[in-house]
């Protein structure tokens, strides 16, 4: 669903991530490492189409990045759940309005999908905090958030970087669940984590890559993982 | 903007226009400036029509322009007109020349003098009612003939003094009209400013609906909305402010001539109405206009 081909990356300096080939097929789990600095915000911000590659190419659902105009990739968006690093919301509106924003701007009708909504915000346990201004949160309720938002168009991929940073270990391993179940239904998952202990307990359960960033190469992490 | 668009923006749920956070001095400022400007256009509109009535008036009046006077000794005045008359039937010129009868000239001295006036036993001149045909007639000659035949003739040619009237009346009115487009203009420059302050405060609102996947359309259609309902409420206040101060002139009177005649007539007391829309248009454009263009710029 998602290809990067001999992609490279450079923010103007030097070459951040060179020849760096990912696939991200349906119902595949990926965890990606690496030290900080090393680029793995960068390589995910390329997946999801933030950013153009400076080398290689791109493709989204089979279309090539550059050739997508800012409607299209509007509804590539759509397809693809993103959990950033710095969770971002609309501080104006509350907790329940933030999560259910990307069936408000694809235009649902939200009363359809109020059951949806509840049983999300009481898995990821914000049910409490539906009123809330995200300015009023915590971290990790806003990365739990941010998860419950990323999922709640039930999108082919889901797209994380560092989504249980903030939690504590029971509550990520509830993240990691529910991320879990949704692979099992067919969607791609990518997550940027320098949790060792986290990404042990999903290979428990799942069948899942996981990748290192070293050296501007991508690599496959050692059997320790 | 397509039809769709538009339909889009009227129907548009009440949630697209909460994603965008209520900004207090772009608020205020489209406000005020719709509410300022729709005042100003009342005003403008006032003077178009009354200036248009007055040169409409004037005009209709040049054509039958010129009266004679005839001040002549009370047992001469019926013969000095006689001949005046017959002077004026005989020039070229002149579609028709008549006398007013002593009704018609008390009348014309009532409002000075009281109804019951005895014209016929006062020293009041005969008025001669002259009106021009097509080609018109040559002042300087009549007066001339005039001056030997009947001696007490004085031709009062009011074409003279009213043509520059007229003229003046008309680029009055064209001044107003220009004074409206100008209105238009420094209103869409005001919300263009907003506008786009308000959506360079937003941006990082418009980065997280990008990121959850929403298209530039439905974007601007929350700021489009937000602006143009602002400035349709600011119109509507400063049109309903300037008709007041319009209906508040004194009555118009023929007496008081143009100053007083500064207002709307029978049915264009209605003709104010249509500022709101137009400004809610004029603000819909520009809000418009300035998010795809920043939107844009924002990829
Ligand atoms: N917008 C930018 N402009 C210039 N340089 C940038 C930009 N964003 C990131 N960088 C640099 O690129 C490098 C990689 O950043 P990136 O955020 O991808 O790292 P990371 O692996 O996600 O790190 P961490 O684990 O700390 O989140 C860093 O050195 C960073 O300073
Ligand atoms: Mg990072």
């Amino acid at each position: 669903m998602i290809n990067l081909d001999s992609v490279g990356y450079s923010y103007g300096g030097g070459d951040l991530l060179t020849d760096i080939s990912l696939r991200l097929a349906p119902g595949s789990f990926h965890f990606l490492t690496g030290p900080s600095g090393s680029g793995k915000t960068t390589l995910l911000k390329l997946c999801y189409g933030a950013l153009m590659p400076t080398r290689g190419q791109v493709s989204l659902f089979d279309a090539d990045l550059r050739k997508l105009d800012r409607d299209q990739m509007a509804l590539m968006r759509r397809r693809i759940g993103v959990v950033h690093q710095d969770c971002r919301f609309l501080d104006h509106l509350p907790l329940s309005d933030n999560i259910a924003l990307p069936l408000t701007v694809s235009g649902r009708d939200r009363a359809l999908e109020a059951e949806n909504l509840s049983e999300l915000m009481q898995w990821v346990g914000l049910s409490a905090r539906a009123d809330a201004l995200p300015p009023e949160l915590s971290g990790g309720e806003r990365q739990r958030a941010a998860l419950a938002r990323a999922v709640i168009m039930s999108p082919d991929v889901i797209i994380a970087d560092e989504p249980t940073g903030n939690v504590d270990w029971e509550m990520s391993q509830r993240l990691l669940t529910l991320l879990i179940e949704l692979n099992r239904m067919g969607k791609a998952v990518l997550v940027a984590s320098h949790d060792l202990a986290l990404i042990r307990a999903a290979k428990s359960q799942v069948q899942a890559r996981v990748l290192r960033i070293s050296n501007r190469h991508l690599q496959l992490a050692g059997a320790d993982l | 903007m397509s039809a769709g668009t538009i339909r889009g923006f009227l129907l548009g749920d009440a949630q697209a226009a909460r994603v965008v956070p209520p900004s207090g001095f772009t608020a205020n400022l489209t406000l005020f400036a719709s509410g300022a400007m729709a005042f100003l256009a009342v005003f403008a509109l006032a003077l178009s029509l009354a200036s248009g009535r007055l040169a409409d008036r004037w005009a209709s009046e040049l054509a039958r322009s010129a009266t004679l006077r005839i001040n002549a000794p009370l047992d001469q005045r019926t013969a000095q007109t006689n001949a005046a008359l017959t002077i004026l039937r005989q020039t070229p010129g002149i579609a028709s020349a008549r006398a007013l009868s002593a009704e018609e000239q008390a009348a014309l001295l009532a409002p000075w003098f009281g109804a019951d006036l005895p014209v016929d036993t006062l020293p009041v001149p005969q008025l001669i009612e002259v009106v021009e045909d097509e080609i018109g007639y040559d002042p300087a000659g009549l007066r001339l003939r005039l001056s030997a035949e009947v001696p007490g003739a004085i031709l009062d040619d009011h074409s003279r003094w009213r043509k520059p009237l007229v003229d003046a009346a008309t680029s009055l009115r064209r001044l107003a009209l220009v004074s409206v487009l100008l209105i238009a203009g420094a209103m869409a420059a005001m919300i263009t400013l907003a506008a786009n302050a308000a959506l360079a405060a937003n941006r990082q609102v418009i980065e997280v609906l990008r990121l959850v996947g929403a298209r530039d359309r439905y974007i601007a259609q929350a700021f489009v909305r937000r602006f143009t309902l602002r400035a349709l409420i600011g119109a509507g206040v400063g049109m309903v402010a300037g008709v007041l101060g319009v209906a508040l002139l004194p009555a118009a009177s023929d007496e008081g001539g143009f100053l007083t005649g500064l207002g709307f007539q029978g049915t264009t007391w209605l003709l104010p109405l249509v500022i709101p829309p137009l400004g809610a248009l004029v603000a819909f454009l520009a809000t418009w206009y300035a998010a795809r263009r920043r939107l844009g710029e924002l990829s």
